[in-house]
């Protein structure tokens, strides 16, 4: 099952690959890709300029495309599980609105002045991001008095809201930053060549491996906590590591893609209504569903519109919209 | 193309009177100028509902006007009536020593702008039903939104001539302006006939097509825009970087270039880019954002920055 899950996300990885705006003909494209593998050797006919578009914006976004998917269906597959929550998303501790405000006042700044480079965004939204949780998670621990799960949501609704509006306070005193902000707000697949893919691919590999290492244990936990206790698990340890991590990876992964919303919702529940509820498939499913997902949604925003970009959170939102009823009008049919 | 809107107030009749002149008064200048064609077009579509009057003697001109628009401040001081602005929007810094304040164009407050006891208000956009208030408390104001092309801006210096009571500046100020635009077209002799170009508005490469007011002065000089290609996005598409890289543009204009913005330093390092024509030629080129972004007496100033740099450039 994982293994032509694999296959199918690889195969829409290259198809991306070969599509985009430059008119590379796929089949040179191929050449090029074979030609760097070791031991072949192949005469793609791309001039330098060409092999620069494949290799240094084309592919790193295909790439970036993946890593955010991935992380974002995870993550959401993760929180699911976490909070016993079928609406549970990445975004619903205020990861998303921190680092709104928190990219919105670097923009704003780096219009003023500020001049941090191209890392000042990303740096500036994840920080944003982590503090929202922390936010988030400290006050529902000191206003719920160990009410659990539902009081740390509604001060993430709380948390989320306060950063929405300092947000859109920033936004409105700055109105020369408008269009940069929004455009960061609608979300795109960053194409800052490979220093994006190498900046965020630890947080992933690190968030993508803990939540799997975790996936039996949250199948054992989704049975009820008092019999996850008498197995040796401590469910609420496990419950702040894991939204700890599925938080950091989200974090980092919006800090370069601007907010992608819907992936972190359908992407698991697709998967879920194809093989169930059982974790020990859903996560890693949901790695490679996510990633493929994604890929091919920036694979319609770059060509719906050629050569101009569309916003993937536009597109994400419009064909997981669709697709998502189909699957669920399957799935109930299935059941 | 013209919408007439029923004005509730006492002197609705001349109003439109004025809008009528005014109007007339831009096709006068219009057809004065070098076989213009029918302004009416472009994407600047509709003719600004100018509520304001034109004054029947010098005496009647507004003489407390709030400007909400950086475009009709410089406009608003070329024609000279620079003395009657009482305050201009947060956003209007030119000319040097204009009475800039916290208002805001983008989300005017209307008990603010009375504050000031305008008796005109020049905005752009009628952002936050601004028009619909002032018509309520029978405010005279003259709306001035992005124009289609460069006659469109010409026909406003002239609009703000006639409310303001200096028509003649104001047709002075438009032959001034055409003058310094033949000139720099002169000055450029056909140095970038076929050469293309991309224009950058911020770094995730939103640009223009040559339908934006800004493409229609590149266009002047016979340059090419790479984005036309992209026209089924509007005259304002965010191109896509392998597009831009594989478009190869001869020249790149950085209207993004302020303090900590981008520069020629930065677009070489983008991957990708360090191969593009006007990278490898040096041909990235800063321009001031202010003057590329508004459609005031400036335009000519653009003129001239434009013909100096295809003037400069190697091999012409």
């Amino acid at each position: 099952m994982i293994a032509a899950a694999a296959a199918v996300t690889f195969a829409v990885l290259l198809t991306a690959t070969l599509v985009g705006a430059s008119g590379l003909s796929p089949s040179s494209v191929l050449a090029e890709l074979a030609d760097a593998l070791p031991l072949v050797h192949i005469d793609s006919g791309l001039t330098t300029q060409q092999q620069a578009i494949l290799w240094q914006i084309r592919l790193p976004r295909v790439v970036l495309g993946a890593l955010v998917g991935a992380t974002l269906a995870v993550a959401g597959a993760a929180y699911q599980g976490v909070f016993r929550n079928p609406l549970a998303d990445p975004y619903l501790l205020g990861v998303s609105s921190g680092a709104g405000l928190g990219a919105t006042v670097m923009i704003v700044a780096g219009a003023a002045g500020a001049g941090m480079g191209s890392l000042g965004v990303p740096v500036a939204a994840f920080a944003g991001g982590i503090v929202a949780v922390a936010a988030t998670y400290l006050l529902g621990r000191s206003v719920g008095g160990g009410r659990g799960e539902v009081v740390i949501i509604l001060a993430g609704v709380a948390v989320a809201a306060f950063a929405n509006a300092a947000q859109t306070f920033v936004q409105q005193r700055y109105q020369d930053s408008l269009q940069s902000v929004y455009a960061w707000l609608l979300g795109r697949l960053s194409t800052d060549g490979w220093s994006d893919v190498t900046l965020v691919l630890p947080y992933v590999a690190v968030t993508i491996a803990v939540i799997l290492l975790f996936r039996r244990t949250l199948d054992v936990m989704s049975v009820g906590d008092v019999e996850a206790a008498s197995l040796g698990i401590r469910p609420a340890r496990v419950r702040l590591l894991l939204v700890a991590v599925a938080t950091l990876g989200t974090a980092a992964v919006v800090s370069v893609s601007g907010l992608i919303g819907f992936v972190g919702i359908v992407v698991p529940h697709a998967v879920r209504l194809v093989v169930g509820p059982g974790h020990r498939l859903l996560l890693p499913l949901s790695v490679l569903a996510g990633a493929s997902f994604l890929v091919l949604a920036d694979v319609v925003a770059r060509t719906i519109m050629s050569p101009a970009e569309l916003p993937i959170g536009v597109v994400t939102a419009a064909i997981g919209a669709p697709f998502f009823l189909v699957v669920l009008r399957r799935g109930t049919g299935m059941q | 193309m013209l919408h007439h809107r029923l004005v509730h107030s006492r002197r609705a009749a001349l109003r439109m009177c004025a809008l009528v002149i005014a109007l007339l008064l831009g096709m006068v200048l219009t057809a004065c100028g070098s076989g213009a064609e029918d302004p009416a077009g472009g994407s600047g579509g509709d003719a600004p509902g100018a509520a304001a009057e034109a004054p029947g003697s010098p005496g009647d001109a507004p003489q407390r006007i709030v400007s909400l628009s950086p475009s009709a401040t410089e406009i608003l001081y070329a024609v000279g009536a620079g003395d009657q602005v009482v305050a201009v929007d947060d956003q209007s810094d030119y000319p040097q020593g204009v009475p800039t304040t916290d208002l805001s164009g983008y989300t005017p407050n209307l008990e603010a702008i009375l504050g000031y006891q305008p008796d005109l208000v020049v905005f752009s956009d009628d952002n936050g039903d601004l028009k619909s208030g002032l018509d309520r408390v029978g405010v005279p104001y003259l709306q001035l939104p992005a124009p289609g092309d460069i006659e469109g801006a010409y026909e406003q210096f002239a609009q703000v001539g006639v409310v303001t009571g200096h028509a003649d500046e104001a047709h002075e100020l438009v032959g001034e302006v055409r003058e310094q635009i033949s000139a720099a077209i002169d000055a450029a002799g056909g140095a970038g006939e076929g050469l293309t170009y991309f224009h950058e508005l911020d770094p995730t490469l939103y640009t223009v097509t040559s339908a934006s007011f800004i493409g229609q002065v590149y266009s002047l000089f016979g340059l090419q825009n790479i984005a036309d290609a992209a026209s089924g996005a509007g005259a304002y598409p965010q191109l896509q970087p392998e597009f831009v890289v594989s478009a190869n543009p001869d020249l790149i204009f950085l209207a993004d270039a302020q303090a900590g913005g981008e520069s020629p330093a930065s677009v070489a390092q983008r991957p990708g880019w360090a191969g593009v024509t006007a990278v490898r030629d040096g041909q990235v080129h800063a321009l001031d954002a202010d003057i590329t972004s508004r459609w005031g007496p400036r335009i000519g100033d653009l003129a001239q920055r434009i013909a100096q740099i295809l003037a400069d450039r190697p091999g012409t």
